[in-house]
């Protein structure tokens, strides 16, 4: 699911809402048939989440923090965890390096071994790719498809990137100033507007915004 | 209550402590060098006033006080840390509960004295003489009262910089101290004006200490400041994590757990 909006629109506040971080002003948020806050602990258990403006402690190394995040999440046989995940996002090589060493691309990839350990049924990402260049970026979006199709995952995204929400995305949920302005698949949602896609729906909207500013 | 996270907390924190000299320092730096003064100082006043028991008085001040600081500020450090690495969300997304979160610090409270403890004891015996263990049985008492209230300092604290974030990160070194001139810990209760010992007696400090006093001057140990000491030491835990509770509701409710590590 693409979670977009101009900044400012509320995606963030929604998903820190969403993972217990933030108390609704109003209504209820149900997560895996269950209520958040009160069920926090059995949710939290079985969602995850990533973001480049959350890092994972620079001074420890990345297996020492993987290690930590294991037992955080409970995961049985860690180890075997940690190495298998490293193996299938290419961060083997990383594991015994000093977190705060590692570069934005293998940053990204580290924080999505985290996101992983506890087999998520929901993942919560929040702008993934953002500070990658665009063949890192690729290889993240590439990795993200496999693991969606292959463990029948559903992943909470936000971003930017116009295309690499069409691409990642079968239902799209548009903010704008916190609220739902259009709800649905991407080719839906650019019919329903008259644009030509996803991007022209985004720059329409930021540009009326504007201008009624104005 | 989860003990496999509350575990990963102190891993965490055991971790950093590897290879961080920030808070290698931290743990020997200044405990030693405040073992070094007051050794020193207790040397000379005990040869000028021919009074050998101001070594003692002394030293064991120093190194109750310092389990003391060093419990409250195992809590405060180690959540600031989180805030400083931008871990916070990260950790609270997770199912860590804030119970958990809160006894996690306090479990790494400890295991941070018992290392700068054990190293202020036996240098203190080896340089000058001293031995806390001739506080014998009594020891006990007094380090556990001193681990409580460390533990309701440093929860109120963190309360604090959860609320008001890291423009109140001072209060991690600083607020102790306010303690160290009011709490009996260098010198006797009868030093102070009359009127004001009645309101330092609402503190845990000044009963363990003059305990400690008492104790050490070789008289039975007074249960009546043990008594007090524990009971005003279980009504300031009880308040702190209320308080800890009330803020960290607070801060969710405005958002300011996202803000926090900014």
């Amino acid at each position: 699911m693409g979670f977009l909006g101009p900044n400012g629109a509320g995606k963030t506040t929604t998903i820190a809402m969403l993972l217990g971080l933030i108390a609704p002003t109003g209504g209820t948020i149900r997560i895996l048939g269950q209520e958040m806050p009160r069920r926090r602990e059995a949710i939290l258990a079985r969602v995850n989440f990533s973001s480049p403006y959350v890092a994972l402690p620079h001074d420890l190394t990345v297996r020492e923090n993987l290690v930590v995040f294991s037992h955080l999440y409970n995961v049985a046989e860690h180890r075997r965890k940690i190495r298998d995940l490293g193996e299938l996002f290419g961060v083997s090589h990383l594991l015994d390096r000093r977190t705060g060493r590692l570069s934005s691309g293998e940053i990204a990839r580290v924080n999505l071994v985290k996101a992983f350990l506890n087999d998520p049924q929901i993942l919560f990402l929040d702008e993934p790719t953002a500070a990658l260049d665009p063949e890192a970026a690729d290889a993240v979006r590439t990795l993200l498809m496999r693991q969606r199709d292959e463990r029948g995952l559903t992943i909470f995204y936000t971003s930017h990137n116009m295309r690499e929400v069409e691409r990642l995305s079968t239902r799209i949920i548009f903010l704008h100033h916190g609220r739902i302005i259009a709800d649905g698949p991407a080719e839906q949602i650019v019919r329903e507007y008259g644009k030509a896609d996803l991007e022209e729906f985004f720059v329409a909207l930021a540009r009326s915004e504007r201008e009624v500013s104005q | 209550m989860n003990w496999r996270r509350i575990w990963a907390m102190n891993l965490r924190q055991l971790f950093v402590l590897r290879r961080s000299f920030a808070r290698v320092t931290d743990l020997f730096y200044w405990p030693l060098l405040d073992l070094f003064f007051f050794g020193f100082l207790s040397v000379y006043l005990g040869r000028r006033e021919g009074a050998p028991m101001i070594a003692g008085l002394l030293l064991s001040a120093l190194i109750l006080w310092d389990i003391f600081f060093r419990v409250q500020q195992g809590i405060s450090v180690s959540f600031l840390m989180e805030l400083w690495t931008r871990n916070f969300v990260n950790l609270f997304v997770t199912p860590v509960t804030v119970t958990e979160f809160l006894v996690a610090m306090m479990v790494w409270g400890v295991v941070k004295i018992l290392i700068t403890a054990t190293l202020l004891t036996t240098l203190a015996l080896l340089l000058y003489g001293f031995n806390l263990f001739t506080l014998g049985l009594s020891l006990v008492p007094f380090v556990i009262g001193l681990i409580i209230f460390g533990w309701a300092v440093g929860t109120v604290i963190t309360a604090i910089i959860l609320r008001y974030g890291q423009a109140a990160e001072t209060l991690a070194w600083s607020l102790a101290f306010l303690f160290q001139p009011f709490g009996a810990v260098f010198f006797p209760l009868s030093v102070y004006p009359q009127w004001l010992i009645g309101v330092l007696l609402l503190m845990p400090l000044p009963h363990i200490f003059e305990g400690m006093r008492a104790v050490l001057a070789g008289q039975p140990l007074p249960l009546h400041h043990l008594g007090w000491a524990f009971l005003l030491d279980a009504i300031y835990l009880l308040v702190a994590w209320a308080f800890f509770g009330y803020m960290f509701t607070l801060a969710r409710q405005r958002g300011l757990l996202l803000k926090a590590q900014e």
